[in-house]
């Protein structure tokens, strides 16, 4: 890694702090947005001779707070220019600006930002790619490639979901207890949302989508160092690295979605595993047990299993028991039924998905699974009727593809 | 005599690295290592400061995260015997152009063997 690649790095990690403490000086995200520009740029040609400073954020929050107080008194037609010397070398004024700022704001300056994004008014694809370049400043056309539009159409889309937010009236003083709960959950579920978007893709598609499951850790990471304390926001970091492990192992050479049955377990990243390992016996001290925390758990049996048929289903059972006591839903009710199919075998797993037929009509894994257990109970004939509605709702050749396996083995 | 090398740098960055650019990085500090093999005890690497807990003495409390908030936070550490100090820092250049940013704190260590005397 090169200098400038390595103060492009530097630039970027300090880009979430930075941002947000200038939007809480000027209260306004485009004067916020570019003074960070505009420090990065200096950055960029005062770093490589001085070398970074110790506290990238710090400097670019007081380069870019002179920068564009500069240039709002500029636009006021006053005559203070700037000192372009004094600004691009304050080793001096940096230290005691450093021990000025306070943790404290920096932190719930940082969740401002992101709960911004979170607007209810802006659909959630919206809200993951404007957090995409408002928080981790991603170019719009690598946004534009992961979301698979045109540049224009996402240039257009960020822009009106920023103009909305910039009309939201959000206080500006630090967040009572309660309501840094809540943007905290807000924010972590924009957060596993990104993670997803960049989780679900094809694998034609997952080149260009992986780095939404990078970014989404990378988020992750960054809040849980703000809140150290906070047993979710481990979960969800957790949840999130037990998943992101197994990216190597999740498409064949020809592309196909290999499930997790079929994976070859020796590709799962160890590194990722044991990261998030860590993190969920961290989190289980705190006793605040929560879904992100219970489905880390779940991931977690999976991805301790060194072969599938060690999977401790049973345990998995309980633990898809427990979250849909916290979180109920069908879809949730549907994943326990496959780990209840291993435990207790088809019928009991059959019983428990019939009552959410109605609700789950249109879910393509729904008619999947439930064709699944109707062949493994010897009903043929439903079983195919099944199969036949999972692949009318299929998203992918590859889902469809998947079903039409079971169909060939029924001798259809 | 046996230094420790301890690595410090900015984490964030750090953590933003790409699973291919952190293998690059480790693939070039891995010809350093091959290069000091002979002197090279434990190398290791910390994850990251977010899976840290912390022992208070004092109140025997456990608390999450690191126990300095460092502005560069300590992500790893090598221990290797060097004949003297200039070949400790001559080690520290090594890594240091293999790895961007930070710094190496080279640290004279003492070793405790389980059961052997302490005196000494």
């Amino acid at each position: 890694m090169s200098d400038l690649a390595w103060i492009d790095k530097a630039l970027s990690a300090a880009r979430p702090q930075a941002v947000a403490a200038l939007l809480r000086y000027f209260r306004d995200l485009d004067i916020a947005e570019e003074a960070f520009q505009e420090a990065s740029l200096r950055a960029l040609k005062t770093w490589p001779k001085n070398g970074p400073p110790r506290d990238p954020a710090a400097w670019l929050i007081f380069v870019g707070r002179n920068v564009a107080i500069d240039q709002v008194r500029r636009r006021a037609r006053q005559t203070a220019l700037p000192d372009e010397d004094r600004i691009s070398n304050l080793e001096d004024a940096e230290a005691a600006r450093v021990e000025a700022l306070d943790h404290a704001d920096y932190r719930d300056d940082v969740l401002r930002l992101l709960f911004l994004c979170c607007h209810p008014d802006i659909p959630a694809t919206q809200q993951i790619a404007l957090a995409l370049r408002l928080v981790s400043g991603l170019t719009v056309a690598r946004i534009a490639r992961a979301f698979l539009v045109s540049d224009a159409a996402m240039e257009q889309r960020i822009t009106r979901a920023k103009r909305k937010v910039a009309g939201a009236d959000l206080p500006f003083e630090a967040p009572g207890p309660i309501e840094r709960a809540e943007r905290l959950a807000a924010v972590a579920a924009m957060i596993y949302l990104l993670f997803n978007e960049g989780y679900s893709a094809a694998a034609s598609t997952a080149d260009a989508r992986a780095p939404l499951c990078d970014e989404a850790i990378r988020l992750a990471r960054l809040l849980l160092r703000l809140y150290p304390s906070e047993p979710e926001i481990m979960g969800l970091l957790a949840l999130m690295l037990l998943q992101h492990a197994r990216t190597p192992a999740r498409f064949d050479d020809d592309g196909a979605i290999v499930l997790l049955d079929g994976q070859d377990r020796t590709l799962w990243r160890a590194d990722l595993i044991a990261e998030g390992l860590a993190l969920i016996d961290k989190a289980m001290r705190h006793r605040k047990r929560g879904p992100y925390q219970i489905q880390a758990a779940i991931a977690a049996l999976h991805d301790r299993a060194a072969r599938a048929a060690d999977t401790d289903w049973a345990q998995i059972d309980l633990l898809y028991a427990a979250l849909e006591a916290e979180q109920p839903s069908p879809v949730v009710t549907l994943n326990r039924a496959v780990a209840h199919m291993k435990v207790r075998g088809p019928e009991a797993a059959l019983a428990m998905i019939e009552p959410l037929g109605e609700r789950l009509a249109d879910y393509f894994h729904f008619h999947g699974l439930r064709g699944a257990l109707l062949k493994d109970l010897g009903r043929p004939d439903e079983a195919r009727a099944a199969f036949g509605r999972a692949i009318a709702l299929a998203n992918s050749t590859a889902e469809a593809a998947h079903i039409r396996m079971h169909l060939d083995s029924l001798g259809c | 005599m046996l230094y420790a090398f301890l690595c410090y740098n900015n984490e964030a960055a750090v953590n933003s690295w790409t699973k291919e650019e952190d293998d690059a990085v480790m693939a070039r500090l891995d010809v350093v290592h091959q290069k000091h093999a002979a002197k090279m005890g434990p190398a290791l690497r910390l994850m990251p400061t977010t899976t840290a807990t912390t022992l208070q003495k004092e109140r025997d409390l456990i608390l999450d995260g690191p126990y300095a908030e460092t502005k560069e936070a300590l992500l790893g550490f090598y221990i290797l015997d060097c004949a003297s100090l200039e070949e400790a820092h001559q080690v520290a250049r090594d890594l240091a152009g293999a790895n961007p940013g930070g710094a190496y704190e080279i640290r004279p260590v003492r070793l405790y063997v389980p059961g052997a005397p302490v005196a000494g």
